[in-house]
């Protein structure tokens, strides 16, 4: 990288796949994935950390992307929404979603599936408390949050997170 | 006895796959090539005279795409009831956030700089903020008396009971505003051309109120004007009006920029300065007998308005009909007075009037059961309406409705009274170690379905249900998705209708130069009087084909696709068309407000229960049963989440969300510090229904997307009463707002004392 306020190149992985991306160091992890890359499957809802819409995995840890200088991504494994189906195959979270009734706008949905992945990872058999805790960063307007909730638990008896 | 295949059941969701995969295109997803970023410079003061604008150093003006008043080319008004809202302030700021002048550039960072060099220097007037003082008219701030419009509904002779009652009940109830907050933003992206004229795609519910104000602004024909709808991420009536404005700041910078132009708000631009639902003040005087039974009563309902008229005749229409609730009144007076203040203009939201007067009357009527001496429950059960009784408006019921029956229901899964009865012996007993009261409470109601009075018969909706030469079909309407699930329900209706696979139908993404006006996408009126036109253009393919022996009375998928290939083969289209007839018998009158007010009303019992802790004064919501009844319900899941996500956010109206207001601007623009419910604060909301079948709906459903955000807010509100003892008579109510009504009612002990 080089010195400077002029765009210098980032290296990451990204949805498993090396990447390469000109960006200001302090441009937003979020508008770097949307306008540079073209992965628009992360949503911003506020731009300042609260609604979680914007959520995607760094290094296996979820973060909100509007909060993430780019330069920190340097070198690191970013999962966002594009990278959860494989191929025409849904995610089990996904089709959890899907069936339960987890997205009506859809504007939170990529950002709540990947905070649901993240949960899954770290707890694979949650109780109801630990999805209502886990997802309390992100928020939804339409649902009220039950047959999201519905939809993780449904999703982790399927085995996702094993 | 049901034999539908598709109606009833949960079928996917049209555009889940792209929204569980991140592939749905909202409006932000979109770029166009050439594409300019496009910011609007506002009102910093609540009124005045603009006397000058400057352009401040250090800004590459010539780089800029600007726009003033001088550059609308038709009339300068956001058009809808009335034409009093400028789309971009000229001379005069009647509010916060009011826009006043337009820019545009390339690159979006150098917008929000931009935005602030531009000075604007004010002559300010005298500005009103309150419902009171706008009724004072000291000040005088729109038309001549301060008054958007003003409704009386009289039944009997209310006058004469006050000497006949053995109780006059009086209350005052008070309601705040409250954001709308869907998660994505307000945006839009227009182009211009001389040839094509102008078009828009964005978020939003209405696209031809979009497009009426577009052809205003811009002094155009109807061919001249195109919107398209993109995906919207919520909408809750927040999307009703102010897209118009939006779409008409982007299709002038467009036109003066040659290039596309896209807006998006961001968040605090959303909050501040678009609408919110209308604050409220209703005031109740009731006759009662000793019996418990309601005589008569006085209900003056009051909303403001704020600087503009926007919708607000048809909020106040709204609560001004819901405002006597479920119940029969023998004689009554009901006022309702929209006023306005120098605020940005409130608006449509999810219930639209009604949340606000029936907060008012479900509160008084646990007020009226504790002056009488019998319970919130009894004192429902001796006023309800029945069937063969009358309305306020003298709407005959109708529906074969037993709310006595349905309360009992709802008393019973929420078990009731075990736990009334068990919250007043433990809160009875408690210690001031004790820190926990608990209470529960009820709220019945009513919601009315569709456009009020004549409303619908001047939509005049049109619906198109189309066969392609594939045997395809595909729904034509201007009906919206944002989340409640009508790309879904509208294809399940004419692939019932049809006797096809659900998969064999879809529906056209709403674009006014492919589908015909079916209204805007509000009043919970799209299942039930949008889905039955469907069904009727549906059942016109069916009846088209069998007329001319090309089907018989049942047939295969594939004999309906010969024959639909065929058809559109010899004639070039096949397109059903269904157009609104009112229901013979059906009798409004818009004058005296007397009459059939609505086709059909859904029912409900929403049971709160609550604890208060008296280390903090938060209230938590522990359990919450939802049961209504909203005719034939055509697709469980969604059903299920219209209702579970409209008691959120009336949970959030009434504990959470409050708007702070300084000089007529919202100080809380910000999701930090405007709250929300998260999924941690919300409990388990139980979600019931009753079919009762509706003659007026599609496959007999009637309106479900507003009724829950009705009765939420009383029932908490008088569950907090059960459990302190202490009326709330205001929403929202937050823990400091408990606080004062303890102190108020000397129930706070003093520091110290009780340990």
């Amino acid at each position: 990288m080089s010195a400077g306020h002029g765009p210098v190149e980032i290296k990451l992985m990204l949805n498993g796949a090396a990447c390469s991306v000109d960006a200001y160091p302090m441009e937003r992890l979020l508008d770097v994935l949307r306008h540079h890359l073209g992965l628009t499957g992360t949503k911003e809802g506020c731009g300042e950390g609260e609604c979680g819409s914007c959520s995607v995995l760094m290094d296996g840890k979820l973060v909100n992307s509007c909060l993430v200088p780019v330069l920190q991504a340097e070198g690191a494994n970013v999962v966002t929404i594009e990278g959860l189906a494989q191929g025409e195959q849904l995610h089990a979270l996904q089709q959890a979603f899907l069936e339960c009734g987890g997205a009506q706008c859809g504007i939170c949905t990529p950002g709540m599936i990947v905070a649901a992945s993240h949960l899954l990872s770290q707890k694979a058999a949650p109780t109801l408390e630990d999805i209502r805790e886990g997802l309390a960063g992100n928020l939804c307007r339409c649902t009220g949050y039950i047959q999201i909730i519905e939809a993780v638990a449904e999703a982790a008896r399927r085995g996702v997170g094993r | 006895m049901k034999t539908e295949r598709i109606v009833g059941t949960a079928v996917p969701r049209k555009e889940g796959r792209d929204k569980v995969t991140g592939q749905a295109q909202y409006v932000d997803d979109i770029a166009l090539p050439g594409m300019l970023y496009g910011a609007t410079v506002r009102s910093r003061i609540p009124r005045g005279k603009i006397r000058k604008i400057t352009f401040g150093e250090g800004i590459a003006w010539d780089e800029f795409v600007v726009v003033t008043a001088e550059d609308i080319p038709g009339k300068n008004c956001v058009a809808l009831i009335g034409e009093d809202q400028p789309c971009l302030a000229d001379g005069v700021v009647n509010h916060p956030e009011e826009p006043i002048l337009l820019l545009a550039h390339g690159d979006r960072h150098l917008l929000p700089k931009a935005v602030k060099a531009v000075e604007v220097e004010y002559d300010p007037l005298p500005a009103v903020f309150t419902i009171e003082e706008s009724e004072r008219k000291a000040t005088v701030i729109w038309g001549e008396d301060n008054t958007f419009k003003k409704y009386l509904i009289e039944k009997g002779e209310v006058d004469g009971v006050w000497e006949k009652a053995d109780y006059i009940v009086e209350g005052e109830y008070f309601t705040g505003a409250q954001e709308q907050l869907y998660i994505e933003n307000n945006g839009m992206i227009a182009v211009y051309d001389p040839e094509h004229g102008v078009t828009v795609w964005g978020s939003l519910q209405c696209p031809y109120y979009v497009h009426k104000a577009l052809r205003r602004l811009f002094g155009l024909g109807e061919d001249k004007v195109r919107v398209v709808q993109t995906e919207t991420g919520g909408a809750f009536g927040g999307k009703e009006e102010y897209p118009s404005m939006i779409a008409g700041h982007a299709a002038l910078l467009a036109k003066k920029a040659v290039r596309p132009v896209k807006i998006i708000y961001d968040r605090m631009e959303d909050m501040v300065a678009t609408t919110k639902r209308h604050p409220s003040r209703t005031r109740h005087l009731t006759a009662v007998s000793r019996e418990g039974k309601i005589l008569g009563g006085e209900i003056d309902f009051v909303v403001d308005g704020g600087a503009y008229m926007t919708l607000s005749p048809v909020v106040l229409s709204r609560g001004t009909i819901h405002a006597g609730g479920p119940y029969c009144w023998p004689s009554v007076r009901v006022r309702g007075k929209a006023v306005a203040t120098n605020a940005p203009p409130h608006g449509a939201f999810r219930g639209f009037g009604a949340p606000q007067s029936l907060f008012a009357m479900e509160r008084h009527m646990d007020r009226i059961a504790q002056v009488v001496g019998v319970s919130p429950v009894e004192i429902r059960k001796r006023n309800f309406l029945k069937p063969g009784l009358t309305t306020a408006t003298e709407q005959v019921v109708r529906e074969e409705i037993d709310l006595s029956r349905l309360l009992d229901r709802g008393l019973e899964l929420a078990d009731y009274a075990a736990k009334k009865e068990r919250f007043a012996r433990e809160n009875a007993a408690a210690s001031g170690e004790t820190r926990k009261r608990k209470g529960i409470g009820i709220a019945a109601f009513l919601h009315g379905a569709g456009f009020t009075g004549s409303g619908e018969r001047y939509l005049s909706s049109v619906v198109g249900v189309e066969a392609t030469a594939d045997g395809r079909v595909r729904v034509l309407v201007s009906s919206t998705e944002f989340g409640q699930g009508t790309k879904t329900v509208l294809c399940q209706i004419a692939a019932e209708a049809l006797g096809l696979p659900y998969g064999d139908v879809e529906i056209a993404q709403p674009d006014t130069e492919e589908v015909p006006n079916s209204g805007p996408t509000v009043a919970s009126r799209t299942v039930m009087v949008v889905g039955k036109l469907v069904q009727s253009a549906a059942r016109g393919v069916r009846q088209t084909l069998a007329a001319e022996g090309r089907v018989g009375e049942s047939y295969s998928r594939e004999e309906f696709r010969e024959a639909c290939r065929k058809y559109v083969g010899e004639k070039g289209e096949f397109v059903s068309w269904a157009r609104f007839e009112a229901p013979s018998g059906i009798y409004w009158d818009d004058e005296k407000y007397r009459g059939e007010a609505y086709a059909a009303y859904a029912w409900a019992v929403y049971i709160a229960e609550v604890a208060v802790d008296l280390t903090t004064y938060g209230v938590t919501v522990e359990d919450f049963v939802a049961l209504q009844e909203v005719g034939r319900v055509l697709h469980p899941v969604l059903a299920r989440g219209q209702i579970a996500g409209g008691v959120a956010q009336g949970i959030g109206y009434t504990l959470y969300e409050k708007v702070v207001w300084q000089n007529g601007r919202m100080q809380n623009g910000q999701m930090t510090n405007y709250i929300m419910p998260t999924s941690a604060d919300l409990p388990e909301i139980r979600v019931y229904f009753e079919e009762l079948g509706n003659v007026h709906g599609a496959y007999g459903a009637k309106g479900i997307g507003e009724l829950p955000m009705d009765g939420p807010a009383p029932a908490i509100a008088n569950a907090i009463e059960d459990a302190l003892g202490v009326p709330i008579n205001a929403i929202p109510v937050l823990p400091e707002d408990i606080f004062a009504a303890m102190t108020a009612a000397g129930d706070v002990p003093v520091e110290g004392r009780g340990r």
